[in-house]
Formats: C-alpha cells, sequence, structure tokens
C-alpha cells in the first residue's frame, strides 16, 4: 500500500491550517464595501403578516436598506422547492404550500424571515432591526403530527388539506396480510424517533457580491455542495444563469446534512446584494441555527413483526408519520420513504414487507436529512423490534438475530434494494468478541451486587450509501442525477492537481483524495492538492452526503486518473521506444517491464506540454476528466453492542462499554474512517440519552440554544472499541462501501436496547434522560 | 466608543471599539484574528477561547474593555514560528479534529488543562475538563487521545526549557 497509499493511516495534509487558527471559513472572509444583513424573523408560529413598518429602521444612521417577502414576489424570486417528488397511495402527487424566501403574507414557524435589514455593520444591522415595527395576526397553530392529522386541526397550507403532504406506500399489503395470518408469534412496537438539531459547530453563513459591470454574483457560502447551489439558485429561484453565478464553498465547519439544502438567507443575500450595490454578509448566530437549520428525523411508526415456530421473521408491516415542519425542503420528501422504507429488511430474511408513510405539515421548523437520514429512523425501529422480539419469544438477542440473518448475495429485499454483499455474521461476531458477551451475564449479577442495573444492547445496522444511481433515484422521483465528477490535472512540472465535485467539510478528502493517487503513481501527497468547493474551479459535481464521497467521487477520480495514465502511457512507451502494453507506473516512474529503461512521471508530464516529442496525432497536455454514476448503492453493515449501567436511584446512565464492528469495504484511510465513526458513534448516542428538539402545544421552541438542547459533551460519552470485519463493495472498482453515517445510524438502538435490558423493561422512549429512566424503572 | 489597549500574541495594540463590542469580534473583525470562533453566543461550546493572562477565557463572554491592559493569546499565536505548540501536533498526530471549527478553541482550553493538571491527567480528568467545549464531529475520543499524548509531550518540552 505504501507508506501513503491506500490502506495507510496518513496524517491528514488539511490539519496544519486548522490547528493553527488558518482554515478560512465564510465569516472569516472580508469583502471590500460590504454590508450586513439581519434577519427579522417571526416570533409566532402561525401569524398572518399584516404591515411592515420600517420608516424609523430606514431614518438610522449607517441603514442601507429593509427588505421584504412582498419585493421578492415583485421582483419573481422564486420559492423554495422541494426536490424530489413523491406519489401518495392514489396516484395523486405530493401536496405542497409555497415557501418564499421571506413570507410576504403569512409566516408558518418561529424563525421564519419576514424582513431582512441591510446596514453598514452588524450590530447597526441589528439595532435597525428593533426598530422595525411587524404587524402580525395571530393564528392558531399545531406543533405535534398527532395533533395536526386530527379534524379540526389548524391547517397550514390550503393546498394541503389535513396537513397530510402524501399518504405513500412500499411493500405487497397482500403478501404480509397472508404471512400474519399464518403467524406463530407477532411483535408489537410503538416507536418515536425525536426530533433533533444537526447544530454543525459553524453556523450558517453567506457573502453575496454583485458585479455590475458584468452582471455577475459571487456567493460564499457554507454548503456541503456548492454546484447543487449554482443550479438550484440559477434554474428555479431566478436569481442568475449559472454562468454568471460563482458559488464558493471555502472551509466549511461540519454539516451532517443541513448544509446540503439551499436556504432564503443565501438567496436573500444574492439578490439584496443586487439591489443595495454592495457586497452583503448574513453570519447565523446559533439560536437561529435551531430555528431554521432543517431539523432531522421526527417520525411516530406503528410496527408489527410476524415470526413462524422457528422464530423466522415472515413479515412486517410499519405504519409511520413524518413530521415535515412547515415547509417541505429540498430532499425532505425522499427522507422518510426511500431512504427509510427501503431499509426496512434490515439484514434479515424478510419475505414480505408493507410500509405505510404519512407525511405531516407542522407549525415548526422544516425537516430534512440529518445524518443518515431515514436509515437512522429504519435502523432503529427494526432493531428495537428484534430487540423486544427475543424478549417475547424467550431467546438470545444476538441468536435471534443470527437465525434471520441473509446469508446469501445478492439479496432482492421486498423493499426495492438489492443488497451486493456482506457478512452479518462476521461483524456479530466479532463484536460479541470484542464485548465478551458470554461474560455478560456474570457481569450483570456482579453490578447488582453493588446496586447498579447493566444492560447490554445489539444493534445490527444497514444502510444504503454511495447515493446514487442517477436511473434508479429519478425513476424513484428525484430532481437530479447523483453521479460525481473529477478531473486530473498533471501541471508540466509533474505535480497533480486533483479538481472534484465532492466537498470536504470534516471528512479529510485533501488527504484521502491523494492517496489515491500516491498509491497509483508511487508519487508523495505532497505533490498532490485537491481542488474542491468552487464553481469556478470545478466543472460540475453533486457535492457531499449520504457517505457518498469515496464510493462515488473517489471513484470518479480513479476513471479520470485512468484515462490520464493511459495517455501519459503512451507518451511514455513513445519516449522509451518501447510497446504501451510493456510499460508499468512503480515508485513515480514509467517503466518497460522487465528491463531497467524508465523515465520519471515529470518528465512524461513535461513531454506532455512541451509537445516536442509526442506520438503522431496526439493532443498536447495531460488532463482527463470523467464522471461516474455508480451502478447500485452500497451496503455498508456492521454490529455495535453497548454494555453500561443505570443507577436505579437517580435513573443516570454511565457507559461501561461500547463495541462497533463495521463493514465499510476498502479503508483508505483507517485513521479517518475511525474518526467518522467515532462521530456518528456520539451523534447516535447523543439521540439516545440527551437530544430533542421541543415544541410547545403553541409552536414555540424550546430548545434554541445550548443551554436548553443537550448536545453531547466529552464527559457524557465513552472512549470506543472500533473493529472492521470486510467484504469489498462489488459495485465500484475500489471496493469501498462508505462510513461517514454507520455510527449515526448504528447506535442509538444499541443504547436503548441496552437501558431497557438493564431496567427489564421494553418501552422507553428517545432521548432517555435519568428522569424518563427513573419514571419508567418506577412505573407501575 | 473607547480605546482598549493589550497585547495579543506578544505584540501591544490599541484597538478603538464600541463599548459594548466583545473580545472575540475585537480579534476577529479587528485584528483580523479569525482562527477563534463563535459557535454559540451562550458561553456553552468553548469556540472562542483564548488566553488571558495565562488562563482560558470565553472570549464571547466579556466586552473587550475587560480586556484592557490585559496579554491576550490566540490560536495564531502559539506555535513557535514553524514549529507546532505540543498540543497542536497531538491534534494533529491523533486525528483530533474534522471540521476543525471548535478546535482552536479546544486547544487553547486544553492547553489551560494540562497546565492547571500539572500534566497529571487521566480519560475521565480530560473528559471533566472539556466539558465546556463542544464539538459535533468526532466524538471526542481523538480529542481525548490527543490531550493526553500533549500532556505528556508538554512535560518533555518544559523539562527541556
Amino acid at each position: 500500500m505504501g507508506v501513503e497509499g491506500i490502506g495507510a493511516r496518513v496524517v491528514r495534509k488539511e490539519d496544519k491550517r486548522f490547528i493553527t487558527g488558518k482554515g478560512r471559513y465564510v465569516d472569516d472572509i472580508k469583502l471590500t464595501g460590504m454590508t450586513h444583513a439581519h434577519f427579522i424573523r417571526s416570533p409566532h408560529a402561525h401569524a398572518k403578516v399584516k404591515k411592515i413598518d420600517s420608516s424609523a429602521a430606514l431614518k438610522m444612521p449607517g441603514v442601507v436598506a429593509v427588505l421584504t417577502g412582498q419585493q421578492l414576489v415583485d421582483d419573481k424570486v422564486g420559492n423554495l422547492i422541494c426536490g424530489w417528488a413523491i406519489t401518495s397511495k392514489d396516484g395523486s402527487p405530493m401536496k405542497m404550500g409555497a415557501w418564499p424566501a421571506m413570507a410576504p403574507e403569512t409566516v408558518r414557524f418561529v424563525g421564519q424571515a419576514v424582513a431582512v435589514v441591510i446596514a453598514d455593520s452588524k450590530n447597526l444591522a441589528r439595532d435597525a432591526a428593533e426598530a422595525v415595527v411587524v404587524d402580525y395576526e395571530e393564528l392558531p397553530a399545531v406543533a405535534d403530527m398527532q395533533s395536526a392529522i386530527k379534524a379540526g386541526a389548524p391547517q397550514l397550507h390550503p393546498e394541503a388539506p389535513g396537513n397530510q403532504v402524501y399518504d405513500w406506500v412500499i411493500g405487497d399489503d397482500g403478501a404480509v396480510s397472508a404471512a400474519f395470518s399464518k403467524a406463530a408469534n407477532v411483535v408489537k412496537l410503538d416507536v418515536t424517533n425525536n426530533r433533533l438539531a444537526p447544530n454543525a459547530m459553524e453556523p450558517r453563513a453567506a457573502i453575496a457580491d454583485y458585479d455590475a459591470a458584468e452582471e455577475h454574483f459571487t456567493l460564499y457560502t457554507t454548503s456541503q455542495n456548492p454546484h447543487v447551489a449554482r443550479l438550484v439558485l440559477s434554474a428555479f429561484y431566478n436569481i442568475a444563469p449559472e454562468h454568471k453565478l460563482r458559488v464558493i464553498a471555502p472551509d466549511v465547519g461540519g454539516g451532517f446534512g443541513s448544509k446540503i439544502f439551499i436556504y432564503p438567507e443565501e438567496m436573500v443575500a444574492l439578490w439584496a446584494s443586487k439591489k443595495v450595490g454592495r457586497p452583503v454578509k448574513w453570519t447565523g448566530d446559533r439560536t437561529e441555527a435551531f430555528l431554521t437549520d432543517a431539523h432531522g428525523r421526527d417520525h411516530v411508526t406503528h410496527a408489527e413483526m410476524a415470526f413462524d415456530a422457528n422464530n423466522k421473521i415472515i413479515g412486517l408491516k410499519v405504519k409511520t408519520y413524518a413530521n415535515f415542519g412547515a415547509y417541505m425542503s429540498l430532499f425532505s420528501s425522499s427522507v422518510p420513504t426511500y431512504l427509510y422504507a427501503t431499509l426496512l429488511s434490515g439484514q434479515y430474511n424478510i419475505p414480505a414487507i408493507h410500509a405505510e408513510v404519512i407525511g405531516v405539515y407542522t407549525n415548526t421548523t422544516p425537516v430534512d436529512a440529518y445524518r443518515g437520514a431515514g436509515r437512522p429512523e429504519a435502523s432503529y425501529l427494526i432493531e428495537r423490534l428484534m430487540e423486544t422480539a427475543a424478549r417475547q419469544l424467550k431467546v438470545d438477542p444476538a441468536a435471534l438475530r443470527r437465525t434471520n440473518f441473509i446469508t446469501q448475495f445478492p439479496h432482492q429485499t421486498p423493499v426495492i434494494m438489492a443488497y451486493d454483499t456482506g457478512d452479518f455474521n462476521a461483524s456479530l461476531d466479532a463484536a460479541m468478541k470484542a464485548i465478551d458477551y458470554a461474560g455478560f451475564a456474570n457481569r450483570k449479577a456482579q453490578a447488582k451486587s453493588q446496586g447498579k442495573l447493566r444492560g447490554i444492547g445489539v444493534s445490527c445496522y444497514i444502510e444504503a450509501c454511495g447515493i446514487a444511481p442517477s436511473k434508479a433515484v429519478g425513476s424513484l422521483g428525484a430532481g437530479v442525477g447523483l453521479w460525481e465528477s473529477a478531473e486530473v490535472r498533471v501541471n508540466p512540472v509533474g505535480t497533480i492537481e486533483i479538481l472534484t465535485g465532492s466537498h470536504s467539510h470534516g471528512q479529510g478528502h485533501e488527504t484521502t483524495f491523494c492517496q489515491l493517487v500516491a498509491d497509483r503513481l508511487g508519487v508523495p501527497i505532497s505533490q498532490v492538492s485537491i481542488v474542491h468547493g468552487d464553481t469556478d474551479k470545478v466543472q460540475f459535481g453533486m457535492g457531499t452526503y449520504g457517505s457518498r464521497s469515496a464510493a462515488v467521487g473517489l471513484t470518479a477520480i480513479l476513471k479520470a486518473m485512468e484515462k490520464m495514465e493511459s495517455k501519459a502511457k503512451k507518451i511514455a512507451a513513445h519516449a522509451l521506444e518501447a510497446s504501451e502494453a510493456d510499460i508499468v507506473i512503480e515508485n513515480g516512474e514509467f517503466k518497460v517491464t522487465g528491463t531497467d529503461k524508465a523515465i520519471a512521471f515529470p518528465m512524461v508530464a513535461l513531454a506532455a506540454y512541451t509537445a516536442h516529442n509526442l506520438p503522431d496525432g496526439m493532443e498536447p497536455g495531460l488532463k482527463e476528466s470523467a464522471f461516474y454514476d455508480p451502478t447500485n448503492f452500497t451496503f455498508p453493515a456492521g454490529t455495535y453492542i453497548c454494555e453500561l449501567e443505570v443507577d436505579p436511584g437517580t435513573g443516570k446512565t454511565s457507559f461501561v462499554n461500547f463495541v462497533a464492528a463495521d463493514d465499510f469495504g476498502r479503508l483508505i484511510n483507517p485513521m479517518i474512517v475511525e474518526g467518522q465513526v467515532h462521530g456518528g458513534l456520539v451523534q447516535g448516542i447523543g439521540q439516545a440519552l440527551l437530544e430533542h428538539a421541543i415544541y410547545d402545544a403553541n409552536g414555540q421552541p424550546v430548545t434554541a440554544s445550548f443551554m436548553d438542547y443537550a448536545m453531547p459533551r466529552a464527559d457524557d460519552v465513552p472512549s470506543f472499541n472500533l473493529s472492521h470485519t470486510t467484504t469489498l463493495c462489488p459495485g465500484n472498482p475500489l471496493g469501498i462501501k462508505g462510513c461517514g453515517e454507520a455510527g449515526a445510524i448504528g447506535a442509538s438502538a444499541a443504547v436503548i436496547n441496552a437501558i431497557t435490558d438493564a431496567i427489564g423493561k421494553n418501552n422507553l422512549e428517545m432521548p432517555a434522560t435519568p428522569d424518563r429512566v427513573w419514571r419508567t424503572i418506577n412505573a407501575a | 466608543m473607547s480605546t482598549v489597549k493589550l497585547t495579543v500574541n506578544g505584540k501591544a495594540v490599541a484597538v478603538d471599539v464600541e463599548d459594548r463590542t466583545l473580545l472575540v469580534h475585537l480579534l476577529r473583525d479587528h485584528l483580523n484574528l479569525t482562527g477563534t470562533h463563535v459557535g454559540c453566543d451562550t458561553s456553552q461550546c468553548g469556540a472562542c477561547v483564548v488566553h488571558m493572562d495565562g488562563k482560558a477565557v470565553k472570549s464571547c463572554t466579556m466586552l473587550a474593555g475587560q480586556a484592557d491592559g490585559a496579554n491576550v493569546t490566540t490560536i495564531e499565536g502559539i506555535a513557535k514560528g514553524d514549529e507546532l505548540h505540543p498540543m497542536q501536533a497531538a491534534f494533529r498526530d491523533n486525528h483530533g479534529l474534522q471540521c476543525g471549527y471548535c478546535t482552536p478553541g479546544m486547544i487553547m482550553s486544553a492547553i489551560d488543562i494540562v497546565q492547571r493538571h500539572g500534566g497529571q491527567l487521566d480519560e475521565t480528568t480530560v473528559r471533566h475538563e472539556l466539558e465546556g467545549n463542544i464539538c459535533r464531529c468526532t466524538g471526542y475520543h481523538n480529542i481525548v487521545k490527543a490531550v493526553l499524548d500533549a500532556a505528556g509531550r508538554m512535560k518533555v518540552s518544559q523539562a527541556a526549557e
């Protein structure tokens, strides 16, 4: 593999700037003449906007403009879009109300913008915002999904009667009914998947700069996918055509899905920069992040699983209500449907599955993809069901899983997905060994003698990543293809620039992507640069989410590398007077196999650019590009086991051990992969124990700062014991499955299964706070 | 407006700021030291931690005027030229950062932790002491490793001085 090649634990190239304070995030950028935007946001969950009086604000020194939603309408700026069309079971398209970037008439969640103040400084903009008088007429609001679907509930959008966006189904209802009619046992479970706030540490920000002479916009923004932002801003929002809009996503401080979407603030900043003729900067604060970053999860589900007399699963039926908040965010519609219900087979051979998903509007912040996006909800449901079943059937939870594991691949599930490969027994074995599963009963007894309730919880997750084959997602309603593009530019001196449509906001692409080049050419990674995050530099790209950057983005780089190497070999063969078929690449040299004839890679590069002695008819230069469209999803899978103790006196949970055995296919940089798992696990544990975005009955958010929303902190979580089992993904040449979301997908169920095991009661909702655990222990 | 005189990273500066200006904004907006970040506005996340007169403080939670006459060190001021501070090196070597946004505050807090505990640290203590710094990427596993690693390195480098 070489010291810097595939499989090496290479320390990250990008770290130097971050550890020395030289990272360049959007808020660090200052432009000449820059103004500052402050949004005026609704304090009401549902209200009519009767009047906005900005006369006093406009008289304040340093105030440049106060712009309102009506002016967006007047300028024909488009409404925000939802990019994935879902069809209800009755054949009707999903029902959506319009989402303007600033509300001209009606606000539907606390924090929705109605106007923006543009001023010479941030403080002036804030001061002036205080002087803008907005006259609201409050309307009845509904924040809770179960209330929103009841007759007589306040209605959000006339387009969506009953607050229902869609009623979607998947699977074979008849086959499931037949299975249940012959079941030996049926296991039933109701679960809530709690609403989460993504909380990337860098709040969202945008700087828009309009050049009137060129009629050209530049947008610096906190985006996971700058090209998608440009596409949406151009094609749907009528702000600028693509060739007149440059989108730059510089260093981005975490995303976790929340920075996929194109938000009102960057739309307004672009539009406003042209109106005021100066650059406009907006940087959100943490409370704005809680109010306006798309939230995650928020499902309520009833599920039933049918078993035969041998404890084999014969059927599964699921009914889920998914809360979308007040508006349909960019990819929201796909999350509880094609990213959730298609994973309901878990790691198990389930011959019949039927799921119904009802999407619901409420007067809350919009909900969309957050780390895992639908797959954590599926995994949590299935793994809670398996644990519940094991308890009901009085069998060992690990053994019940083993009885039902899929062992033959490829495996077609009843819910679209065709699993390509995996070895679920191997990861379960590895995790059980790592935690000494066999010795648990003794440890539990010991803990009991010390007054502690010890529990163990297994979670065998599977996810679909490498998102995604364009034709497949197109047939399911996606508005975009999900390929990736790459370009390999070899400079005349032999240094290499890799331009990628993937975007790194913590994932370490500047290192891992170089490792592929080092592996293939034998050049040091110091000779390679990764260029990303700028639509003027990179030809196109779909960005980073869904654990797709290695499986899809790196494969695109591989394809471009292969083209470049093919041309370079021709040049080398010509220079060495050898046959192209005899040229091999080793340690930075192109060699004639079996001889001592060789030419160094920089000399090949130079030859390509001097063009003095190229094969007849060959174009000068050494630069190739590729677009790669995956052939299937990838299926990372693994087992997490959590062992913990509950103090029955306080309900407080303490971790004893947490082991993870993941199958991600080939690992490029195990150090970075482990870091991804650690982070994901803590987001999953956070969901299980701490995090919950809460609204009161009137739609007021109760958790809008880190003082109210319990983020996992260092002393809330354990260190982890990680291992890997490997089956290579057959769907891409590198055998990569992806690792970015696994921890967040698999961890929650392991924790809750362990707590419910410890306390001997099965019904426990997330987050399992000490108060909730104590009440559950002491419930009659 | 007031003039605040202080020493930042060894350099004496005098800055005219509005009285309501927070120290973090003096550093970021007036001195262009953008390594110190704002992550929460409520003194919870620690992305803004700097050292004032040798102690870790949250620069989003104090007025610039409160730093008048003080000696402030930011993330930009802890390396000696190209030689990284042992805590910086430990964060890199242990993959103690991902997106990098919380990292400057983490490093400044961690140096303070090691200094206060005289290098005598264990995992439980480090986790407890890091309670005021939030990271969303790393799950803290490698940050804890980095701090413990650096505690050893700082002892060695202090002994050498």
